[in-house]
């Protein structure tokens, strides 16, 4: 593989980071990053999770894909939206559920992340949903689980949030059709902090998009984050203007450590979306945002609530884009599958 | 090997067939459906020719994509582009005419009948296909068939289409995939 020692997330989550998504036949087999997916593999995702959008309008929605198949939700960090939607993703599919809170678990008895994963891989489990405060956490896991449980990274720390960023390109591909291309995508805010900014930033210039903007102040960007390929503005109204797509993002205050911003009321004034600001970008652009919002901090509730807010279009597209990501590292030919043949084939393997 | 009917000679057939089951049974109110994509190809015909003098079928044709419903699943994986089943939103009492181009192992039909009774309970489902060959895998037949071919494992019979309608024939070695 070439120049992955340059990259900066490598002392985190090691060399073979973005490998060991793939099985040897290029189909998914974990989802932890959007980085160093090809434009195929992003666009099969949202193609199956179109599919998927499908079921979920159903009267009866559930389909009996994953039935007899374990899922677990292994949550260190606290979650609602993507925790339940994760849940109802694997429900519509058939398969088994297990929540577990680990803050309230075994973790903090004391016992390691290593014999917590052991122990529930011999209950029989299929795949795990991650979400971890530590960036890099759940490649870590990947790397260490049965080689037939698939891991889906459901937000680690400041790294990434592949399936969070893969229903914001489905939302976009809804609203603004196939070709990327001569798309303007705005995304506005606390880029240090966001996983998702990063996943998203990866994903949007795989898949070829035109103009990729990051807007915050100095203090809430990451250092080189040129190097990712976007253009970086500080003013607002600069950044958005003709823009197709406004991404916002929450101000991650309880990741915050020292004096980054003056205050909330400042921010507002200089990055919050209001209606007038929104002016700037294109007349039909929609305005998207992860969740949780905070209503007068990033974003002006008339926006929030307003005709160009997809926000709870995000929400419902997220269960079908789940739903695509679960059956396709889970509907893989098994005997295509690299890591299982190790254990017998080996040897033979080169 | 027999000479084969073509699809449209076939199709007359089915839909004169079809009509004087309709009438022996009293069924009132049919609900057409056909299976992605050949069935749909022979439904949409067959759709056509019933409602041409008298009006049968008072909905458009129904479709259903079984995808999502496979057995084989776990071993070949899913199809992304899944078109998605057009059924009225309630199937609940209705007599379902489910169509299909070619009737082979009958899991496919299987897991026609699965979906179908998500979107409810229906009140009887009548099974027409264009072709039936030998090689039944589940106790499944049909009510009206077209032709019967008998082929061996390894032969298969294809529909081509939407316009012309076409037989294909094809022979597959046991090393290949079969798709069938």
């Amino acid at each position: 593989m070439v120049n992955k020692a340059t990259k900066p997330t490598d002392a985190l989550i090691g060399h073979d980071a973005w490998n060991i998504q793939l099985d040897k036949n290029g189909n998914l087999k974990h989802f932890l990053t959007t980085e160093g997916l090809g434009s195929e593999v992003l666009t099969r995702i949202l193609d199956t999770a179109e599919s998927f959008a499908n079921v979920n309008e159903k009267s009866i929605k559930k389909v009996p894909l994953l039935r007899g198949k374990t899922i677990v939700n292994l949550f260190f960090e606290a979650s609602t939206r993507t925790r339940t939607t994760f849940e109802l993703a694997a429900k519509r599919l058939s398969a088994d559920v297990l929540n577990i809170n680990i803050s309230t678990s075994a973790t903090s008895k004391g016992e390691t992340l290593l014999d917590t994963l052991q122990n529930i891989q011999a209950m029989y489990c299929d795949m795990f949903v991650v979400r971890h405060s530590d960036s890099g956490a759940a490649h870590y896991i990947a790397n260490n689980v049965a080689p037939n449980i698939s891991v889906i990274n459901a937000g680690d720390g400041s790294h990434a949030h592949p399936t969070q960023a893969m229903l914001d390109m489905f939302t976009i591909r809804r609203n603004k059709g196939e070709d990327f291309g001569n798309l303007r995508v705005a995304i506005v805010g606390d880029i240090l902090h966001s996983r998702v900014a990063r996943s998203q930033i990866h994903a949007l210039n795989t898949l070829n998009t035109g103009d990729v903007r990051v807007i915050a102040p100095k203090t809430l960007l990451p250092v080189g984050i040129e190097s990712m390929g976007v253009n970086v503005f500080h003013d607002l109204e600069a950044g958005i203007k003709d823009a197709d797509v406004v991404i916002m993002l929450r101000l991650q205050k309880e990741r915050m450590q020292g004096a980054l911003l003056p205050s909330e009321q400042e921010y507002y004034q200089l990055y919050g979306l209001t209606e007038e600001r929104l002016l700037a970008a294109k007349s039909d652009a929609i305005v998207m945002h992860p969740g949780p919002i905070n209503r007068g901090v990033e974003i002006d509730s008339n926006v929030a609530d307003g005709t160009r807010s997809v926000i709870l279009d995000q929400v419902s597209y997220g269960i079908a884009v789940r739903m695509a990501v679960m059956t396709m590292t889970l509907g893989r030919e098994p005997e295509a599958d690299a890591d299982i043949s190790k254990g017998r084939t080996e040897g033979d393997r080169k | 090997m027999q000479q084969l009917a073509t699809p449209d000679e076939l199709l007359a057939q089915l839909a004169t067939k079809l009509e004087t089951l309709l009438s022996d049974k009293a069924i009132d109110n049919p609900l057409m459906v056909g299976i992605h994509t050949g069935g749909v190809w022979v439904a949409t015909k067959l759709h056509q020719q019933l409602n041409s003098s008298t009006t049968i079928f008072s909905e458009p044709l129904a479709s259903l994509d079984i995808s999502f419903y496979r057995d084989d699943f776990s071993r070949i994986g899913m199809n992304p582009k899944v078109k998605p089943s057009q059924l009225p939103p309630d199937v609940d009492d209705r007599h379902i005419i489910l169509v299909d181009d070619v009737l082979h192992t009958g899991r496919t039909i299987r897991a026609a009948m699965n979906e179908l009774f998500d979107y409810g309970r229906p009140a009887s489902i009548t099974l027409v296909c264009l072709m039936e060959r030998s090689g039944r895998e589940l106790p499944l037949q049909a009510d009206i068939v077209g032709e019967h071919i008998e082929l061996n494992e390894g032969e298969h019979i294809k529909l081509t289409g939407p316009e012309p309608l076409a037989f294909e024939l094809q022979q597959q070695t046991h090393n290949k995939v079969s798709n069938g």
